[in-house]
């Protein structure tokens, strides 16, 4: 009966989303009913991770049938953190939305595609069946495409041909491979995968697969030969699309290269995960130059995406329980703190109505509480001490080290470094100096709202690391060894 | 026979990617649609073809075709069904708003 509660969390956003359809001309009452939605899946959520770390993993088999021939959903502790961390996200999007979305938007649909985009990440984050990562990408891509076109203005339709094309290409490319693997193994559950690709110590063909997923993830999560099409196409679309989709979407890539190349190709490390180390390296060179390189307030911001996607490669790459904990720690800190940095920078551009940093100035005067918020969280995304950054960045360059991976190490702490400057270049040029011209709009309360609870919480985070780390830790430990999934999800 | 198909579906692939490497964006469409289908011949033929055999397992009978494949590829045909016209309908408006469909002349400024 309890294991019903793993679907929950994609069939709350995914009902609630086929019903709004219904009420896209009733702004209010669609604004009213999404809030609701939001806390009472927020709460699924609380209690569905409160009930896995007291009492071990849940599936649920769809259908009766039993593990390896159904479809099924599992609710293990990674999976239940990003669920949470998800919710997160999606609650202090709706406190964003109640000042920034007009009523032109709900008449196009936001909230539906706002709700089932958080189902495809639930379920991307849920399932326990490569081809359902396959279906749930789809959903929540599905919803993207829409997401990024509500406006229809004439940047957003050629910036999101481009994002859409590639996603289709990566999908594409996604059925293939999981074709070849099902040749091979004969099985797309993940667990099954696992125990055959172990029994054969993933010989031959199988790793030449295992590097077709990895092209597969690493477009979706914007590594470095494949990063073209992020930045662009995050900041075309409106403030609370573009957070929801640097706090989500680039994640689902990051979360499914976790999971496959700790549970299924994990046996030739040496081929793998040192290419990983490299390409995390390169993406975090590329992501700072690149947000070193442009004055748009709202491209600096998207093209921080990818050094921080490095860093998580990085913890895969080196391959260890702790660099795993700091993937994860810096998982959950980087939705949190990308997702406030958006909001931020919208607030920002609206009030100075340009995105131009050039054109900026002294805003500290007119706005002075965005102006600190925006200090502070630059400071999180550098990764200071007292704050969650620090605490995910420790574990991955610690791990790193003891690992000997000194150049990648060495090139996280250069381009942190680089971050910081980065992002305070945005808080010295937008809010310090004389005042250049009027605000265009005053600071909307509810977004200033939401960006100060997701900074508490990346505060708490770092803080409270005492109390949050054990929970990271034994979710970490059950991906290194590989043998605790697949004897729950097979029952052997 | 799953040589024949393998062959085919390489086809495909290989007009799929010749046509998302045009400039014209109807093109670079049709070239989606092309390698999708490449992608759902290939989960076919990755099942093994067998003709005239019951799709599922009944005790006592030994030879059965896989019928795994054939549900995954319905599942990808519907969603490439409905992102081939999803995407169909946005290049007609990328062209309408852009005055365009090259793709070399798709491009913007950082100051937007």
């Amino acid at each position: 009966m309890m294991s019903n509660l793993v679907f929950l969390p994609i069939f709350i956003p995914l009902f609630f989303g086929a019903l709004l359809v219904f009420f896209n001309k009733k702004q209010k009452a669609t604004v009213n009913i999404s809030f609701l939605v939001v806390l009472l899946s927020f709460g699924v959520s609380i209690f569905l991770s409160y009930h896995v770390f007291s009492n071990g993993p849940l599936i649920l088999e769809t259908g009766g049938w039993k593990a390896p021939y159904g479809i099924i959903l599992v609710a293990d502790k990674l999976s239940v953190i990003m669920i949470l961390a998800v919710n997160v996200i999606a609650l202090t999007a709706a406190i964003f939305a109640l000042s920034s979305v007009t009523e032109k938007m709900v008449e196009h649909y936001f909230y539906p595609l706002f709700f089932l985009l958080i189902a495809g990440v639930s379920g991307a984050f849920l399932t326990g069946d490569l081809f359902n990562l396959f279906v749930f990408f789809e959903v929540l891509l599905m919803a993207s495409y829409g997401l990024i076109i509500i406006g229809g203005s004439k940047h957003q339709f050629r910036e999101s041909v481009k994002y859409i094309l590639l996603n289709l290409f990566s999908s594409i490319l996604f059925v293939t491979t999981v074709a070849f693997l099902y040749s091979v193994t004969g099985t797309v559950n993940m667990a099954q995968l696992g125990e055959r690709v172990a029994q054969v110590e993933q010989q031959g063909i199988l790793t030449g697969i295992g590097i077709l997923l990895f092209i597969v993830f690493a477009t979706k999560g914007a590594l470095f030969p494949l990063y073209f099409w992020l930045p662009k196409s995050y900041i075309v679309p409106s403030p609370i699309v573009s957070a929801l989709f640097g706090a989500l979407l680039t994640k689902v890539g990051v979360y499914s290269m976790l999971r496959v190349f700790t549970l299924i190709f994990s046996h030739k490390l040496e081929l793998t995960h040192t290419f990983f180390i490299w390409i995390a390296t390169l993406t975090m060179i590329i992501g700072v130059i690149g947000a070193l390189s442009t004055s748009n307030v709202k491209l600096i911001i998207a093209y921080n995406i990818m050094p921080a996607i490095g860093f998580m490669l990085l913890g895969i790459g080196t391959f260890s329980a702790e660099s795993l904990a700091g993937t994860i720690y810096y998982l959950v800190h980087d939705m949190a703190i990308k997702a406030a940095l958006f909001f931020l920078a919208g607030l920002l551009v609206w009030h100075a109505g340009t995105s131009n940093l050039k054109k900026m100035g002294g805003y500290i005067k007119t706005a002075p509480l965005m102006g600190w918020m925006f200090f502070i969280a630059s400071l999180i995304l550098a990764g200071i001490p007292p704050f969650s950054g620090f605490i995910g960045k420790y574990l991955l360059l610690r791990g790193a080290m003891d690992e000997g991976h000194y150049i990648a190490a060495g090139v996280g702490l250069l381009s942190s470094l680089l971050i910081l400057f980065s992002v305070i270049r945005i808080f010295i040029g937008a809010f310090w100096g004389e005042l250049k011209e009027e605000p265009k709009q005053s600071v909307r309360t509810s977004g200033l709202a939401a960006s100060a609870v997701l900074i508490a919480i990346s505060i708490l985070l770092g803080v409270g690391a005492e109390w949050f780390y054990p929970y990271v830790q034994a979710a970490a430990d059950s991906l290194i060894d590989p043998q605790i999934y697949i004897d729950y999800v097979l029952k052997e | 026979m799953e040589i024949l198909m393998s062959i085919l579906a390489g086809t495909l692939f290989a007009a799929g990617v010749y046509l998302i490497l045009q400039k014209q964006l109807l093109k670079i469409v049709l070239g989606t649609a092309l390698l999708s289908h490449g992608a759902h011949l290939f989960i076919l033929t990755m099942g093994k073809l067998n003709r005239g055999k019951p799709p599922i397992l009944i005790e006592g009978i030994k030879d059965y075709t896989d019928p795994l494949p054939q549900a995954l590829i319905l599942t990808s045909i519907v969603i490439s069904f409905g992102v081939t016209s999803f995407l169909l309908v946005l290049a007609y408006r990328t062209y309408q708003s852009n005055k365009t469909d090259m793709m070399d002349q798709l491009r913007g400024t950082d100051d937007e």
